[in-house]
């Protein structure tokens, strides 16, 4: 009843192969903003909103269709979409201004969007349900089983993580993105048209917001509000990580997951060997959720730039 | 740089009207039955004093917190807290049961919120820019996350209590507790206006304005900006007491995240740099929030454009629009 059972292998891992799924939607969320960030130096709030946008669309899509993956390749371009038009129509007028103001204007696209997707879906939340592919769980080594979908979501992001490596070392719209990152004005001058290269970046990070929007739907439900717990928590990682390095965003991501996670399991139970079971299953929950906090004030009193920032901005 | 503290005259014009309204919009309500806008603006004048004080970083010192619901709440429990216990005569500390003082509340608010500002402020400041506000977020959502799962005092159900009395005046009633608001936002912008005034409030600008001349001087920017937030804090859990008691309740939503972007947009909706600025931002968000939500259910749509307006077309806020021009200050 309390739920403090003995600790077995298999359900450690279980527990760790959780923590590497939130890891995975956080690098997808992380990488988008620190990438925005890098590139045009804007503090986009309005993020979260992007990943719920992806989570309705593949909602609506599949709901509307039956076919999930059709859902999942709506939520991509309905988030690239609203990116590339936010980018378009209002970030482009902030470039160059005060984060205060980017902040405010991000901030009121949080009351629009939310207010504009009750409006259009209601306030009931949707449901999605995991397609028939990926039903079912894996083995795992030690006699557990875990659910195939969710080792799919990490098989995406690990892809994810290298497809954006192999983007940004590789390729020629990877050498602008890195010539924007250390001078805007400059890669202006040598002729490449900065506004489209913009609207582009944006459109990247607001598809992998979605991405993870759209995948999170079969393992949540889908509603307004969804989106800022996953900002904040993003905005944890790229601090950890250092804003504005990709590799700093994986990393913080699986650190936090894993983290927050285990601590969530972990926590109560230790806590169970010094008090009694109903006492230490409320104190550890309540330690657990500070913890990846502590775990962000730790590593900022050592490092202030973040794990892999550069050393001043 | 525009002097800062010189109003132009149609500043000055504008800054009378919104106090006049503010001072007999209420008594003019009530005396037409209407008690619910004394209610109204009680909760614009609360607001204000919550914006003036996070003015005091974010104007003043260029400290862009968005962790400062932390210390609203942090307020709003302080009182709700204290009341509780004066309610059941359980001791608090050493012995003593709590109170049910408006003024104990907003002391014991104010120095809840200096002892989460210190330590919050000593590492936050550290860091400057982006990371500053994602940092101050992330404290404020671990006090928010703390208050949900810590059963003590209500967890997520928030703690309900009785408002708090007051010497000389039936606080319960909504006018006299109104005077005390009002009270507290003029004591407060009284306040502001003297630390900018002062030395220690020049030099914080100079801080904000060129951190590299202000230590070749020999001042440390660190303990001028980590005053100023401490003061700021202050100020805010001042606030938070006051609105605990007008609700009678203390919620976790007064620590969450959209209550610190709330408390930005009011000093950027009002004019940022003036001193009336959170207070004509208070007013107006206050009121956008009534006249909208009383025509449509999709209040929020509208007043998010609106937001989103003024912070791609009218940069000095209100007050800027009727002052014209931007101030940095």
């Amino acid at each position: 009843m309390s739920g403090i059972s003995p600790l077995s292998f298999a359900l450690l891992l279980e527990q760790l192969l959780n923590g590497l799924q939130l890891g995975v939607m956080l690098f997808l969320m992380a990488a988008g903003l620190t990438l925005i960030f890098g590139v045009m130096g804007v503090i986009n709030l309005a993020h979260g909103s992007l990943y719920m946008i992806g989570a309705f669309a593949c909602a609506a899509v599949a709901a509307a269709t039956g076919s999930y993956w059709l859902g999942l390749g709506a939520a991509l371009a309905a988030a690239a979409a609203a990116g590339a038009l936010i980018e378009a129509t209002i970030l482009r007028r902030l470039y160059g201004r005060d984060h205060l103001e980017q902040v405010l204007a991000t901030f009121a696209l949080i009351l629009i969007i939310s207010e504009g997707t009750r409006w259009i879906f209601g306030g009931f939340p949707l449901f999605l349900d995991v397609p028939p592919l990926l039903q079912g769980a894996a083995p795992l080594p030690g006699g557990g089983a875990y659910p195939v979908y969710r080792l799919a979501i990490i098989g995406v992001g690990a892809a994810a993580a290298l497809g954006l490596h192999l983007l940004i070392s590789r390729t020629r719209l990877g050498m602008r993105i890195r010539a924007g990152e250390s001078d805007r004005e400059m890669i202006g001058a040598l002729g490449v048209e900065i506004g489209r290269l913009y609207t582009l970046v944006f459109a990247l990070g607001a598809a992998l917001a979605g991405l993870a929007g759209g995948m999170i739907g079969a393992l949540q439900s889908v509603q307004v509000g969804m989106g800022e717990p996953m900002l904040i928590l993003a905005f944890v990682v790229i601090v950890i990580g250092g804003i504005g390095s990709i590799w700093g965003a994986l990393v913080g991501a699986v650190l936090v997951g894993v983290v927050d996670t285990m601590g969530r399991f972990l926590l109560p139970k230790a806590f169970a060997l010094a008090w009694p079971p109903s006492e230490a299953s409320a104190m550890g929950a309540a330690v657990a959720s500070l913890l990846i906090y502590l775990l962000m004030a730790v590593i900022l009193a050592l490092r202030p730039q973040g794990l892999f920032g550069a050393a001043s901005r | 740089m525009k002097s800062l503290s010189s109003a132009s005259p149609r500043e000055a014009a504008a800054n009378l009207a919104i106090l006049a309204l503010l001072i007999l919009g209420p008594w003019a309500a009530l005396s037409a039955g209407h008690p619910f806008y004394v209610t109204l603006a009680t909760k614009a004048a609360i607001l204000a004093l919550a914006a003036t004080g996070l003015h005091l970083a974010l104007g003043l010192g260029g400290l862009v917190s968005f962790g400062h619901a932390a210390f609203f709440g942090l307020g709003g429990y302080a009182a709700g807290i204290l009341a509780a216990h004066a309610g059941s005569g359980e001791a608090l500390i050493l012995g003593w049961a709590g109170s049910r003082e408006i003024l104990t509340m907003i002391l014991a608010a104010m120095g809840l919120a200096l002892l989460a500002a210190l330590p919050i402020g000593a590492i936050s400041l550290r860091t400057s820019g982006v990371y500053f506000l994602m940092i101050t977020l992330a404290f404020a959502q671990m006090i928010y996350y703390f208050a949900l799962s810590w059963p003590a005092y209500g967890g997520d159900d928030g703690l309900s209590f009785r408002r708090g009395i007051f010497p000389g005046l039936n606080s319960a009633r909504p006018l006299p507790y109104f005077w005390i608001c009002l009270g507290a936002l003029l004591i407060g912008l009284a306040l502001f206006q003297i630390l900018r005034a002062s030395r220690f409030g020049t030099a914080l600008e100079a801080t904000r304005q060129n951190p590299q001349r202000v230590e070749a001087l020999g001042i440390e920017p660190f303990g001028l900006r980590l005053t100023a937030f401490a003061l700021s804090a202050m100020m805010v859990g001042a606030a938070g007491a006051l609105f605990a008691n007008l609700n009678r309740f203390a919620s976790p939503s007064m620590l969450s995240w959209q209550m610190s972007g709330e408390l930005i947009v009011l000093i950027l909706l009002g004019g940022r740099g003036r001193l009336l600025g959170p207070t004509a931002g208070a007013v107006l968000f206050v009121a956008m929030e009534h006249v909208l939500g009383g025509w449509t259910e999709r209040w929020q749509f509208f007043l998010g454009l609106a937001v989103l307006g003024v912070a791609v077309f009218a940069r000095g806020g209100l007050l800027g629009l009727i002052a014209g021009g931007r101030r940095d200050g």
